[in-house]
């Protein structure tokens, strides 16, 4: 950066965008202040960001033990990898033979999935609930998973990036001769990586942070993930006390933090990869 | 070494007629071209050849062998795409041994790791190895084997994807466009390589462009498609010399064939503005002709001479060749011929000329385009 570059301008706009960051960045900071003060500073009278009296140990032991933090940890990463190997096993397929093969009913199929989008869970959640009932499986990762295995998200956002691969490239497979479900292994794949990753990161994040569903489901501390079990937290165990329940909240906001960050990287080696055409 | 036949293929997409009824039978080892300008149905054609398209009508033979339901991968053909098709994440090397490995490794030999502890693998896998080198040297592409095709010069790139297709030894090679790509010098350079590798290889040849120089100087026998039909197919000197259609004639050679006009009078010759142009035209009189005559038909005469009469408008010095481009009189018509620098020295821009060609460079076309046999042919004709 040359120092010519200081202008006016770009020190304004360098203080929109500071205060904006600062603005989403508070909750956070807050959230890490909060968990490290003892219980008389959080209910004083002003406002401090740095606690005197450090009480991390304290906080962060009690968010430890009186619920099972690990389990609820362990049973967050098990719902979503159980929901996004699903996920991606299934759209890669249906967007391949959407976008490249031509069959009877693929624009209808198509159409199905643009209406797709526009179904929320919500307008959904009681007839599955009920199906998931009448099974006996509440209560399991099954019946936290089930709902969002096939994603029209992910089908619809693969289709847009296996169109844009060339035809030629997948010709060029079944002249070498690969089958369909070896030009999706070896063609399709290694070149979707972007995507793949992309859509990763909207799924682990939507179905880390969910409430709405395993609050339906899911009644047992031992099979809630770790918001729901954040609640049970607060309902059960720690009443008033906030600097466990934010020390909690951490603990579970830290993978996601950790996933994102090993994500990017990943992200942007895939984004080299794609020297498709050029 | 076996040929390659498309027999009587037709293709439509609702009233869209592609292709309608086109036969090309290419001898083994032959290098046959299919030139037409774009949306004649050529590349669809060879899509056809390769079972990645399938044809309404007609059938598909590799020798003795009716290809016509297989899919791509049975054909034992290998295909080289305009836009070279590389998989981008794998190496030019691992490009390369595509097709090997596909042919000669199992699904499970494929797998990584478990493959790893299947006899025999290991053995195939130096086998692939040692073939994918051997190309490559043939290529002069071997040391950029560890690259990704993203690393690669659009020169290199295309060496590469002749790699893939040669390396597994098909029995017929595809190519769709593989110089398109390519600046107008490297083009020259990798057309004369091309040959020389079919040479080599001996492999029956199938090689789609729209450039007819590209044709005419490559192939051995040049199919010729426009609109879906094939016009002619035949070595490259009939296509220039002796076209079978005004299509032909118009689409092949550069500059452009001269076309005129004309009428066939009683004694079956053709007038052109009350000029006999040719005798013994094999149509009934008073019949509309079209006539043409390669540039470098034209003689140019002194004004006295019989022949058609125009007028220089523009001369081009080209080098080796010069362009001179006539108007000729009472018409809008303009013609260009091809003269050799030392002749085109005698005229100057303006300067009244009478144009001769000799009755063998005359060539006649009917209303429907097909052409018509002139005899007898050895005469010169300029006599007004």
């Amino acid at each position: 950066m040359t120092p010519q570059a200081w202008t006016l301008a770009r020190a304004l706009r360098l203080a929109i965008l500071s205060v904006g960051a600062l603005v989403f960045l508070a909750p956070y900071v807050w959230m890490l202040s909060t968990a490290m003060k003892p219980r008389e500073e959080i209910f004083s009278s002003s406002l401090t960001l740095i606690p005197e009296r450090l009480a991390v140990v304290e906080n962060f032991s009690k968010a430890f033990t009186r619920v099972p933090m690990l389990q609820l940890l362990m049973n967050g990463v098990i719902v979503c990898t159980i929901i996004l190997v699903v996920q991606v096993l299934v759209a890669l397929p249906c967007a391949y033979a959407l976008a490249k093969l031509r069959f009877p009913g693929a624009r209808t199929l198509i159409a199905a999935i643009m209406l797709g989008l526009l179904v929320p869970i919500h307008a959904t959640a009681l007839p599955i609930y009920v199906a998931l009932s009448g099974a006996g499986v509440l209560n399991t990762y099954f019946a936290l998973a089930a709902p969002f295995m096939i994603s029209v998200f992910a089908i619809f956002l693969f289709l847009q990036f296996f169109r844009a691969m060339p035809d030629d490239l997948i010709n060029a497979a079944r002249l070498d001769g690969m089958s369909e479900l070896g030009i999706v292994l070896r063609v399709i794949v290694p070149n979707a990586w972007p995507a793949i990753t992309a859509f990763s990161i909207f799924s682990v994040v939507a179905h880390w942070n969910d409430l709405f569903w395993p609050q339906i489901v899911v009644t047992e501390t031992a099979m809630a993930p770790p918001p729901l079990g954040l609640i049970f937290f607060r309902a059960a165990e720690a009443g008033d006390d906030y600097g466990a329940l934010m020390a909690a909240t951490v603990v579970v906001t830290v993978p996601l933090l950790a996933a994102f960050l090993l994500a990017q990287r990943r992200f942007i080696e895939g984004i080299t990869l794609t020297g498709l055409k050029g | 070494m076996s040929g390659l036949a498309l027999r009587g293929i037709s293709k439509a997409y609702g009233d869209n007629h592609i292709l309608r009824d086109v036969t090309i039978e290419a001898q083994p080892g032959e290098f046959v071209a299919l030139v037409g300008p774009s949306g004649c149905g050529k590349t669809t054609l060879l899509r056809i050849a390769a079972g990645l398209d399938h044809a309404d009508r007609g059938s598909v033979w590799l020798g003795e062998r009716d290809m016509t339901a297989m899919r791509p991968s049975e054909r034992d053909i290998a295909m080289v795409f305009q836009s070279y098709a590389l998989y981008p994440h794998l190496t030019a090397g691992q490009n390369i041994a595509v097709p090997l490995a596909m042919r000669d490794l199992t699904i499970w030999q494929r797998l990584p790791g478990i493959g790893n502890l299947m006899p025999s693998q290991r053995g195939i896998r130096a086998d692939i190895q040692r073939r994918v080198l051997e190309t490559a040297r043939s290529l002069r592409i071997d040391h950029l084997l560890d690259r990704k095709p993203g690393q690669m010069s659009g020169g290199q790139r295309q060496r590469v994807a002749l790699g893939r297709a040669l390396v597994r030894s098909p029995a017929a090679f595809l190519m769709d466009e593989p110089l398109s790509n390519l600046d107008a010098n490297l083009r020259v350079h990798t057309r004369a390589e091309i040959v020389e590798l079919h040479r080599r290889a001996g492999v029956t040849t199938l090689y789609v462009t729209h450039d007819q120089a590209e044709a005419l100087s490559m192939a051995d026998r040049v199919a010729v498609m426009i609109g879906g039909r094939l016009l002619q197919f035949d070595t490259p000197e009939g296509i220039y010399s002796n076209p079978a259609h005004i299509e032909v004639a118009r689409f092949i050679g550069s500059p452009q064939i001269n076309l005129l006009n004309g009428e066939v009078d009683a004694a079956h010759g053709v007038r052109i503005g009350g000029r006999l142009l040719a005798e013994g035209v094999n149509a009934r009189p008073g019949t509309s002709v079209t006539v043409g005559f390669r540039p470098e038909a034209i003689k140019l005469g002194a004004p006295e001479q019989a022949g058609l009469i125009a007028s220089l408008r523009r001369i081009e010095f080209l080098g080796s060749e010069t362009l001179v481009f006539i108007d000729l009189a009472g018409g809008g018509d303009t013609l260009v011929a091809k003269l050799a620098p030392s002749d085109a020295t005698a005229f100057a821009l303006g300067q009244a000329v009478t144009i001769m060609a000799a009755s063998r460079d005359v060539l006649v076309f009917g209303g429907d385009g097909a052409r018509l046999s002139v005899s007898p042919p050895m005469r010169m004709v300029a006599n007004g």
